[in-house]
């Protein structure tokens, strides 16, 4: 079948917390509640990687961690994004030198998208998002 | 064998028909409850073709059978699942128009028609060899086997009343919509029949795992329950199964309780009658979701397994029999 660009009115978001001190979690909360609404988007928070369109992987990634988070990329279908959210993903915020630390996530999945902040405020993780929209559209090379 | 022929295409094109309307009508009707619901929450809500859109990209999706699946009962759950939707709805009549196998069920066949789409998403569930599918096969079950008695206590009285009237054949569609049970009870059984008919709509979301018995698929626990293994293609076809059989659902309601058609307000003009009886079912279909789906998702929250089951066997099933047993008075008054 001919790729077509649907997914930038469907993405389903499955939330991957790897070891992060909630701070990201209730900031995603915020950013799914009615007051910005991304439902009208065909934004949707599912709970299984199966179902899921776009990882949101918040938190700096253990070394306990790490096969789960593999695992939970293999799992989900292509074609997928993965989104950083928070600055423990992208360096390992205040746990950068922490010997229990498998990296930041980009050490261990790539990572397509990258939200900075601890924690970032709502209208950013849904820039993220609509970024993450655009690259699966580039990935399928549909729509401009 | 002209005529045999002629009944044969009848068969086939009227399946065609409805499993093509089942299908679009289905994905509208859960469209609609997901703008409505989303407005009842102060939200604006995805478009109304929302699950059109869902759809076409779980095609696109990747289909991932998992390695300890049994891959052919994997793949075989959803298409059984969305056969069996559609096989509902060829017993119902749909606007003004007979239903296409009419003359081959009755209410006691859509009974059991009604359990096949279930016990497809079970055997999916098992199928799938997760934990989590495993533990929302198991709720799956024990949810069918709840709601199974206030169901029959609803489907049974209504035929039996109509028996006591004097119908002939009470539990076949056709007689249960053309002398509805408004027209044959007194007071005390109106009464019975608008209890029968709360019971009906708090069925309906057990019957569609919906808000507050999705207890088989609850997200937050579950992690979606039996369709946590399903990508792709196949959870494409379950959630088309899903709006058939929303829609079967509430053809099930709107035939028992509200028949009522148009075509009598324009007479002489068939072609008129037909088209307003369909409009009218449409809206008919909708009002019902609307109570017994967005509605009643929006206000509760969900039910424990073990409270699903006192829901349904306690409270609901009491309020069946009590039903029942109105609707039994009121044939002793005098029919």
């Amino acid at each position: 079948m001919k790729p077509t660009p649907s997914f930038n009115r469907s993405l389903w978001v499955y939330h991957l917390n790897s070891g992060s001190c909630n701070g990201c979690e209730i900031e995603i909360v915020a950013a799914l509640a009615p007051r910005y609404d991304p439902e009208r988007f065909g934004v949707k928070l599912v709970g299984s990687p199966r179902h899921a369109d776009a990882l949101l992987v918040t938190g700096p990634v253990p070394n306990k961690m790490k096969e789960r988070v593999l695992r939970i990329m293999e799992q989900t279908p292509d074609p997928k994004v993965v989104i950083c959210v928070g600055t423990c993903g992208e360096s390992g915020g205040v746990y950068y030198d922490s010997y229990s630390l498998a990296g930041p996530i980009d050490d261990v999945i790539p990572v397509d998208i990258y939200v900075s902040g601890c924690p970032p405020r709502p209208e950013a993780i849904l820039h993220g998002v609509v970024k993450a929209i655009e690259k699966l559209e580039q990935l399928q090379g549909g729509a401009t | 064998m002209i005529e045999q022929l002629g009944g044969f295409l009848y068969v086939v094109l009227g399946t065609i028909f409805v499993a093509l309307f089942g299908i679009g009508f289905g994905l509208g009707v859960l469209g609609v409850d997901r703008k409505l619901t989303a407005h009842m929450q102060a939200r604006i809500g995805p478009p109304l073709r929302q699950p059109f859109i869902d759809i076409r990209k779980l095609l696109l999706k990747e289909n991932i059978i998992p390695e300890n699946a049994i891959s052919w009962l994997f793949n075989a759950a959803p298409v059984f699942a969305l056969a069996a939707s559609v096989t509902i709805l060829l017993y119902l009549p749909i606007g003004g128009l007979p239903p296409v196998l009419g003359v081959y069920g009755d209410i006691i066949l859509i009974m059991y028609l009604l359990t096949v789409p279930a016990l497809a998403m079970v055997t999916g569930g098992f199928a799938s060899g997760s934990p989590y599918a495993t533990v929302g096969a198991q709720r799956e079950m024990i949810t069918m086997m709840a709601y199974e008695l206030p169901l029959a206590t609803v489907f049974i009285a209504l035929a039996w009343r109509l028996a006591r009237a004097g119908v002939q054949d009470p539990f076949s569609l056709a007689s249960l919509t053309s002398t509805p049970i408004w027209s044959v009870a007194g007071p005390l059984g109106i009464i019975g029949a608008l209890i029968l008919l709360i019971v009906l709509i708090f069925v309906t979301p057990g019957e569609l795992s919906r808000v507050p018995f999705d207890t088989p698929e609850a997200e937050t626990e579950l992690a979606g329950g039996l369709m946590v293994e399903y990508s792709g293609k196949n959870l494409a076809m379950f959630y088309l199964a899903q709006g058939v059989k929303s829609v079967a659902m509430a053809s099930v309601i709107v035939a028992l309780f509200l028949p009522w058609g148009l075509s009598e307000f324009v007479p002489g003009i068939p072609a008129l009658g037909i088209l307003l009886d369909f409009l009218w079912y449409i809206v008919k279909v909708l009002a019902v979701l609307f109570v017994s789906v967005s509605l009643i998702r929006v206000a509760m929250a969900r039910f424990r397994i073990s409270q699903v089951v006192t829901m349904y066997w306690i409270y609901l099933g009491g309020l069946g029999i009590l039903g029942l047993t109105l609707l039994f008075l009121d044939s002793l008054g005098g029919v």
